[in-house]
């Protein structure tokens, strides 16, 4: 019996998007045996930052399972353990420690369905901490989710709210294909509120969480707060933003997305990551191609600047910010 | 005399090298060679007819696909000629339960495990990037062209096998263990030492076989290492068993007894097999730029087929087997070659087929796209 079915448990619960993920993986846990979970610090400690929390007390250490310190090998003996009839789940510690295990992610984690020619699946699932505001030394506050989203083979999601993160974490556990999934670590400890009965919203669709006329702004992960504090500044002036949680960086759910730029004629899209080369850039592309005529201004983007994430002290003049993003929508309308 | 794995000459007496036959094929166990002598000891002639067997087979078969190569029809040869030994004789160490992971230099052991050699060539010829089903041809898994990338999938594999209780449970019959093969080159990857210290911190079923052919390309042994490789796996802690690679029955009785262990519970090993890549590294490569003819010289002298042909003289073997084989081998070359040659390529639809397990709409859009573009040409000449 998992907890899903017993009688009397809370249908709703006010978490923040830790709590959210731990409950996430640990139902995932309760529904599939062979589901793992991998990484360095996340069994009796864990993780860093308490996602695995309680995990290896509850289900021991062949399912929880604290590994050598070495990114690469987390990864690639993940693969071997896909290929064994695994869903393993691996904690990167930080956005700016997966490199190690890039190679293994790139070359084989999301290439190996395709060398099988459909003879595996890999169903693993790369969890990574990731974005700024945390105030953190070098490799720790990075954003490099464009790198994964290039790479075909790979699906890359990141929730920015904890009913999302509960849902999407259990989603991406039962996809057949690797995921990696970016988690705004910024936004682990603020509360909302999870409804365990539904998801509501598929792996990778995107959504809109605020609806209105004048712009259509779009974000994942953390910026999608951000966005939001930036609608309820631009509604004090008038300006209605209409704003779109991506949820799905690959594949893109650019459904929900043309329908807003049908509407508004104005896009910005904002992300934490380098403007060059960016998630951001590809769907400003897309939107250009596919909703021309509906445009009455350019796609604009408000990205990190393209440098390596400053000290931390200067961050709040690199990250996208409400004003960065009010400055776009003034851009944008001026057209 | 024997040759270390970084050239050195040493004394035979001083040798930690297994060997069993000595390069002119006399049976001559080294004092290395004492505790692997019952794993010898299982072998019947029927085995040793069967290893010189593969040995020439694939000889044969890799002298034609070299040719093919030359003559348009591959994109590349991977060469195997003079490490025959130690592949045959490790993979007949291993059981039908178990699992390897080749580099990409290990055709015969694919052969023994049921493959057919037509399969490597496919992959070789551009029309699939892996070219078989591992669980349909005796758990040989695709080859890896990143060196060193499958070690951590073999370590990761052998985790599985632990984790869902299928080794180390007594029974021989069933207990499986995995085996991975990498070489000398392959052993400076950051990947090969991540896979020895997760394999041994969680005492994997495995045997880590490294063949040290003595070349990466062009760069020789030394470069990788000062010290002999095997010695490496005791700082990882696990054993270390050096081998004289050429030798055919000291290749299958250290690995008979390392799988064994790995079976039974005792945890991971690594083999350094001392051979000698005779041939190019690929038929990109030209060998003649960088090395010695007087050490190519001295290893084509301990050529392994030719060593255990003349140990089986000595057992009394009728020429007539020794020529059944060559015929078999030559039969084998041809069959594999008139089947290359009808190799024929894939569907255009292989580029999005296989991508993901479930639909990603760029795939399905850029598919369907690609078929309506290629289409529209149709009939257009006409």
């Amino acid at each position: 019996m998992t907890s899903r079915d017993t009688i009397a448990a809370p249908t709703t619960a006010n978490l923040p998007m830790a709590k959210a993920l731990t409950a996430g993986l640990r139902q995932a846990m309760l529904d599939d045996p062979k589901v793992l979970m991998m990484g360095e610090d996340i069994g009796p400690l864990g993780g860093v930052f308490r996602v695995t929390e309680g995990l290896h007390a509850e289900f021991g250490e062949k399912r929880v399972l604290d590994t050598p310190l070495a990114e690469s090998g987390i990864i690639g003996t993940a693969i071997g353990l896909a290929m064994r009839g695994f869903r393993p789940v691996c904690e990167i510690q930080f956005d700016g420690f997966v490199f190690p295990g890039f190679d293994q992610i790139t070359s084989q984690l999301a290439r190996m369905r395709n060398r099988h020619e459909g003879g595996v699946i890999m169903p693993v699932v790369v969890r990574i901490p990731y974005g700024g505001h945390i105030g953190s030394i070098e490799h720790h506050q990075e954003s490099p989710e464009a790198y994964f989203a290039h790479t075909p083979g790979l699906r890359v999601v990141s929730p920015s709210n904890p009913h999302d993160a509960y849902w999407m974490m259990q989603e991406a556990i039962t996809s057949n294909d690797p995921v990696i999934f970016f988690e705004p670590k910024s936004r682990y400890w603020p509360k909302g509120v999870v409804d365990f009965t539904a998801a509501g919203t598929p792996l990778h669709a995107s959504k809109v969480v605020r609806t209105g006329t004048s712009v259509t702004v779009v974000g994942h992960g953390a910026m999608v707060s951000v966005l939001l504090q930036a609608a309820e500044l631009a509604a004090a002036e008038s300006i209605s933003l209409e704003v779109i949680d991506l949820r799905s960086i690959s594949p893109i759910d650019y459904g929900p997305i043309l329908e807003s730029v049908h509407k508004t004629g104005h896009l910005v899209v904002a992300q934490e990551a380098a403007g060059f080369v960016s998630v951001g850039s590809e769907i400003a592309a897309t939107v250009t191609e596919r909703a021309f005529y509906s445009l009455e201004a350019p796609v604009l983007r408000v990205s990190g600047f393209d440098t390596p994430f400053p000290p931390a002290a200067v961050e709040t003049h690199f990250l996208p910010s409400p004003d960065r993003v009010l400055e776009a929508i003034d851009r944008s309308l001026a057209y | 005399m024997s040759v270390t794995s970084n050239g050195a000459t040493v004394r035979t007496d001083a040798s930690p090298t297994v060997q069993l036959l000595s390069a002119d094929g006399t049976f001559a166990p080294s004092d290395a060679a004492a505790e692997f002598l019952p794993y010898f000891d299982r072998l019947t002639e029927a085995d040793y007819r069967t290893f010189y067997r593969d040995m020439v087979v694939v000889r044969k078969f890799d002298t034609e696909a070299a040719n093919l190569q030359r003559q348009g029809q591959l994109a590349l040869w991977v060469p195997s000629h003079g490490q025959e030994a130690a592949q045959v004789g490790s993979a007949h160490a291993t059981r039908a339960q178990d699992h390897i992971f080749p580099s990409y230099r290990e055709h015969v052991v694919g052969m023994i495990r049921g493959l057919d050699m037509v399969d490597i060539l496919r992959m070789l010829r551009g029309v699939t990037l892996g070219g078989w089903t591992p669980e349909e041809h005796g758990n040989f898994h695709l080859y890896t062209l990143v060196l060193a990338s499958q070690t951590l999938h073999a370590t990761g594999y052998a985790m599985g096998m632990q984790l869902d209780g299928s080794t180390a449970t007594g029974n021989p019959e069933t207990d499986q263990a995995v085996i991975v093969y990498y070489g000398d080159g392959a052993s400076s990857q950051g990947d090969a030492n991540e896979a020895l210290v997760f394999a041994a911190s969680y005492q994997t079923p495995q045997v880590f076989f490294m063949q040290n052919n003595h070349w990466a390309i062009s760069v020789p042994v030394s470069r990788q290492s000062r010290s002999p490789l095997y010695l490496r796996a005791g700082g990882f802690g696990m054993p270390g068993i050096q081998v004289d690679g050429n030798d055919v029955l000291a290749s299958y009785a250290v690995t008979a007894k390392a799988m064994d262990d790995a079976r039974a519970g005792h945890g991971p090993s690594l083999i350094e097999a001392l051979t000698y890549r005779v041939g190019a590294h690929t038929t990109a490569d030209d060998p003649t730029k960088y090395r010695d003819p007087a050490e190519l010289a001295y290893w084509v002298a301990r050529d392994p087929i030719v060593r255990f042909r003349s140990y089986l003289e000595g057992l009394g073997i009728e020429q007539e087997f020794l020529d059944s084989v060559d015929e078999e081998a030559a039969d084998h070359a041809a069959d594999v070659r008139r089947r290359a040659l009808e190799i024929t390529s894939p569907e255009r639809s292989v580029i999005f087929d296989n991508v993901y397990a479930e639909p990603h709409p760029l795939v399905v859009e850029q598919k369907a796209w690609l078929d309506a573009y290629e289409t529209s040409f149709d009939g257009s000449e006409s």
